[in-house]
């Protein structure tokens, strides 16, 4: 299996997902299948190829440094499941 | 080597890099319109895209890619015509996109270096290996609740140019003269403010500590450094810290740490063991960045004098010391300020190491008593060169000066007019001079007995009340040579 | 009373044989009587009158006055909530409209709804929605079929008439899969033709927002409306939009047609090939001449997608956090704690493991790999359109490996779904444009779709051979 349990937790800790015991060998298993599949771009030959990553040809658009003074904190904050004083509140990082 | 650290049994020697965090001085954010004001009230000034909004995308300001580039010329720096954004990924509730954009692989500027000069008159070249645009964090409150984390992302999205040395500094005095240069170079260019305090200036410091010559040892990185103070403890405490490690028998773990201020030490940040993969990949929603060549001449153009090429104009100009044109040049404000003088005042050029002495003694005191910045000076150029010219030609006495001096300050008027009005020329006359003395000496005549026999201190009293008679006015080498003239005959 | 094109509705209503709120009343009613489709995660009747209300009170004629248009629930829209079929995004509300939704409006346009859609856009069924599957309109009776995805419910809801136009998002085949299931017209077009601004993203270099229609004419009257330039979005072309519609010139003659041999794949069902086999002979029936072409690097399409469509997700979906909106976990004890909860009970199956996927793919080690390796690959596959498209003006496919399929079925195998969109996915990767439509039915009577591509920014020669192909549809 090339995703084993370990990697399998591992990259769930980086991408903050929390993975189940009951979840984890299927989910190592699917995720090994799905990369097994994708390997089948080492068939190609792509020395001397540059990458694209964007299809655009244009060049990077510039803004001016235009100052936007409008105070969207009613809106920003509208949505925010926890809220205090124009805060956002979170638990601590550690408790 | 110059800096060999005495560790218990052996030297030692630190070798250290700085990563320097500045923002830069815009009207938006690197990526979105927003206000970069600091201070304001929480979440007032973050837009949709700071926050993070779903569907929300980033536009690149201008102005701060510009500000960049004129950094990069300013440290003597590569710029690539070809860079690109990249996404820094990891999660943090500071970092509303659960990525920051920043620059990888291709930077905006590559190398370049930055000379520092120690008091002793030498210099040494510091080398800059890259630097590059990133977005700035938001900011946690974690000492308001006991189990609650307050955010403000106002500071979210602000343009920062990370500025990262080779590890080439070899002390705390390094790091600090280093520090200072770049927030200098930084001032004089105007692309940030240099407020440490106010965190538009930071420093995150790698150290390690190895036997003269010998292989590199293991790094720490001490973060968020924002005063030069700190990093100077900072670098002291954790080069001994890891000297006495080694020394004791152990190894050093590779750290990222923070410096308590109050207690002075660096400890751990977290005590979490998995190092950061940030998975970096370019920013699809941005483009490339590719810049003409015919764009970066036109910003060399913009570039002002840099402090280093001022100081030299200082030496060959003027034949200031190494020493007077450094304490000019480490501000902005004061050396436009000597520019400003000497411009005024061409005739003053021979006379240039005296304006110094009047602008960083008494100047620099008056303004320090009454903390007042010398942009704002009360007195002004045209003035401070006035009145050099008033004690150059022997109007006024040096003593006189001074007290003119504090006029100008408290009433903002010139020296002439003040000299006028309270009648203070010099008194440089012979004649003159000659009758104060004959008056003087005669009302004390027993005491010119006194010198006469022998009690040659009692020059100082005669010049005293002979200066109290013309009201500081005589010109005292006159008055010093007619003096000691009549009292010999 | 019919409504078979946007135009001729828009006659009835400046004719006054029709009002526009009795209009909408009529696709309020259809919409209410196909509840069980599934098509709606958002359907309000009253906000509908109160929009039909409003406009009615404008002194202009607005090009798109009074026309029920149902949108994607993966566009940001101030009058309606905005889930994107996601438990993370249950109880959003925008405070903002999306730039093509916002265009849609100036124009008129009536929201019928938001549409169902595969979570985060990804998949091909419509199946992963956190509010449940939309089942294809034209499922026989008996059997529920998926219509396709990830705008499954727009599909679904133009096939039904249940509106006269749906937007979409094509990512890897988003739009035209779906439409090709459902017997609907789908276009996505050229990357950076429409804005992307306010699109929930999922794969920032390859999401386009694109239109589900009945007909080929609505299809160009509705893109035309919301393509276009916007600063606001830095992927966003700087191009003039043609009138497509009033541009439509189906006279093929002289056209040269690409068909791309690697299409011709061995293990595809044969009513595809037969149901291609007859497109090619009606185009060259009208004078088209046909030229097989090759497109070699056609079968490391699908692998390609699926590894840069899963990395840019992973960090597309990381500011779905808990912090800022949508849904938190109640159970947490820490930051930490609180972000993987919120993201685990937010997110459904599929987006996990593509995030999970995406996060591998782009880690230290190895980003050259898979990553890297397959922006380069992407490279040669844009090459071979470019290549293409110096010997011909247009390329014709299928659109799907298969007619619409029973609910279930696939959904143990991620590949198996994954190969849905073996026809539409190259053109994604290229950003060239493309359309679905419908041309033939299956063995069991279901529709099947064929795929016009042209190069980029020429949806012009797609509308013309669309129309062409459209008049000889029956």
């Amino acid at each position: 299996m090339k995703i084993d349990k370990n990697t399998t937790l591992k990259i769930a800790k980086l991408c903050r997902i929390r993975v189940n015991n009951n979840e984890i060998d299927e989910l190592s298993a699917q995720l090994s299948s799905i990369l097994d599949w994708v390997e089948q771009l080492n068939e190609v030959n792509t020395d001397n190829v540059d990458p694209l990553s964007n299809v655009s040809k244009s060049s990077l658009p510039l803004r001016k440094d235009e100052e936007n003074i409008l105070n969207q904190s009613k809106e920003v904050l509208k949505n925010a499941p926890d809220q205090l004083e124009d805060y956002f509140v979170v638990p601590k990082v550690v408790k | 080597m110059n800096n060999p650290i005495k560790g218990n049994n052996s030297n030692w020697e630190a070798v250290i890099g700085l990563e320097i965090h500045a923002q830069i001085q815009s009207n938006s954010k690197l990526f979105s319109s927003s206000s970069t004001k600091f201070g304001s009230r929480p979440n007032s000034q973050v837009s949709l895209v700071d926050a993070a909004m779903p569907g929300m995308l980033p536009v690149i300001n201008e102005f701060c890619i510009r500000q960049a580039i004129k950094t990069g010329l300013g440290l003597n720096a590569e710029i690539n015509n070809h860079s690109v954004f990249d996404r820094k990924n990891y999660f943090y509730a500071d970092l509303p996109q659960g990525y920051q954009i920043s620059q990888y692989k291709y930077p905006i500027v590559g190398e370049g270096v930055v000379t520092i000069d120690f008091k002793n008159g030498s210099s040494k070249n510091i080398r800059i290996v890259r630097l590059h645009l990133e977005q700035d964090a938001g900011k946690s409150l974690h000492d308001q609740n006991p189990t609650k984390t307050y955010v403000d992302l106002n500071r979210s999205g602000v343009a920062l140019m990370e500025i990262v040395s080779e590890p080439d500094l070899r002390s705390a005095e390094e790091a600090a003269l280093y520090i200072s240069k770049i927030r200098s170079i930084l001032m004089y260019l105007g692309v940030c403010d240099g407020n440490m305090q106010e965190g538009s200036l930071r420093a995150d410091v790698n150290i390690s500590v190895r036997k003269p010559d010998k292989q590199l040892g293991t790094r720490c990185e001490i973060k968020n450094l924002n005063s030069i103070k700190f990093i100077k403890q900072a670098i002291e405490f954790e080069t001994k810290r890891q000297i006495k490690i080694i020394e004791d028998g152990g190894v050093i773990e590779q750290n990222t740490l923070l410096f308590n201020t109050e207690t002075g030490k660096t400890k751990p940040m977290r005590s979490k063991e998995e190092a950061h993969d940030y998975r970096y990949f370019p920013d699809p929603d941005l483009l490339p960045l590719n810049l003409e060549n015919e764009f970066i001449e036109n910003l060399k153009k913009e570039i002002p004098e840099l402090p280093d090429d001022r100081k030299k104009r200082y030496i060959m100009s003027y034949t200031l010391s190494n020493y007077d044109a450094s304490v000019l040049i480490a501000e902005k404000g004061v050396s436009d300020y000597f520019d400003q003088v000497l411009k005024i005042h061409k005739d003053l050029k021979s006379s240039a190491k005296i304006v110094v002495n009047w602008i960083t003694s008494e100047l620099f005191s008056i303004l320090k008593k009454n903390v007042v910045d010398i942009i704002d000076s009360p007195i002004t150029p045209t003035n401070l060169g006035k009145l050099v010219k008033l004690i150059i030609s022997n109007k006024i006495s040096g003593k006189i000066a001074k007290d003119i001096f504090e006029e100008m300050f408290e009433t903002k008027k010139s020296p002439d007019e003040i000299v006028e009005l309270k009648n203070l020329t010099q008194v440089s006359d012979k004649n003159e001079i000659e009758n104060i003395i004959q008056n003087i000496l005669e009302e004390n005549q027993k005491e010119v007995e006194e010198y006469k026999k022998g009690k040659t201190k009692l020059l100082g009293f005669f010049v005293g009340r002979a200066m109290k008679l013309s009201k500081g006015k005589a010109n005292p080498k006159i008055l010093n040579e007619i003096l000691i003239d009549k009292l010999n005959n | 009373m019919e409504f078979t094109t946007i135009k001729e509705t828009l006659n009835k209503i400046n004719a006054k044989k029709i009002s526009s709120l009795e209009l909408n009343q009529i696709f309020i009613n259809r919409i209410k009587k196909a509840k069980d489709l599934n098509a709606f995660i958002y359907f309000d009747e009253k906000n509908i009158i109160n929009q039909v209300e409003n406009i009615q009170k404008l002194n202009t004629k607005l090009s798109l006055q009074g026309i029920p248009i149902a949108i994607k629930d993966l566009f940001c829209t101030k009058n309606m909530p905005t889930t994107a079929a996601s438990k993370i995004l249950y109880n959003f509300n925008p405070t903002y409209e999306s730039h093509v939704t916002q265009k849609l409006l100036d124009k008129g346009s009536i929201f019928v709804g938001k549409t169902n859609l595969d979570e985060f856009a990804m998949g091909s069924a419509t199946t992963t929605s956190y509010f449940g599957n939309t089942i294809n309109p034209v499922s026989p009776k008996g059997i529920k079929l998926v219509p396709g995805g990830s705008s499954g419910g727009s599909a679904a809801a133009v096939a039904a008439k249940l509106c006269l136009g749906a937007t979409g998002t094509d990512t890897g085949g988003s739009i035209r899969q779906p439409a090709s299931f459902c017997g609907v017209v789908g276009i996505k077009p050229t990357y950076g033709l429409c804005s992307r601004w306010g699109i929930v993203a999922f794969a920032s270099s390859l999401d386009q927002a694109g239109i589900l229609s009945n007909n080929v004419e609505d299809a160009a009257i509705l893109l035309k409306e919301i393509a276009g330039y916007d600063y606001k979005d830095s992927t966003s072309a700087k191009v003039e939009v043609p009138d497509y519609y009033k541009n439509i010139n189906n006279d093929m003659a002289g056209k040269i047609m690409g068909i791309p041999s690697e299409y011709m794949l061995p293990d595809i069902p044969e009513e595809i090939n037969e149901v291609w086999q007859k497109a090619i002979k009606f185009f060259e029936k009208g004078g088209v001449k046909v030229k097989t072409i090759s497109l070699p690097h056609t079968k490391y399409a699908l692998p390609t997608y699926y590894i840069i469509a899963p990395a840019e997700a992973s960090s597309n979906l990381a500011r779905y956090d808990g912090v800022k909106y949508g849904y938190r976990s109640d159970d947490y004890t820490s930051l930490d704690d609180m972000y993987e909860l919120t993201r685990s009970e937010g997110f459904g199956k599929e987006v996990k493991r593509r995030i999970l996927i995406g996060t591998y793919v782009l880690s230290a080690g190895y980003y050259d790999a898979y990553y890297l390796k397959a922006q380069k690959v992407r490279k040669l596959i844009s090459n071979d359109f470019s290549e293409a498209f110096k010997q011909c003006d247009f390329i014709l496919t299928p659109t799907t490996p298969s007619p619409a399929f029973p609910i279930g079925e696939k959904e143990d195998d991620p590949i198996k779904m994954y190969l849905n969109d073996i026809f539409t996915v190259p053109a994604s990767l290229a950003g060239i444009p493309g359309m679905s439509i419908p041309f033939g039915k299956s063995k069991e009577g279901l529709p099947l779709g064929v795929q016009l591509l042209s190069k980029h920014f020429d949806e012009q020669s797609i509308f013309n051979a669309g129309s062409f192909l459209e008049q000889h549809y029956e």
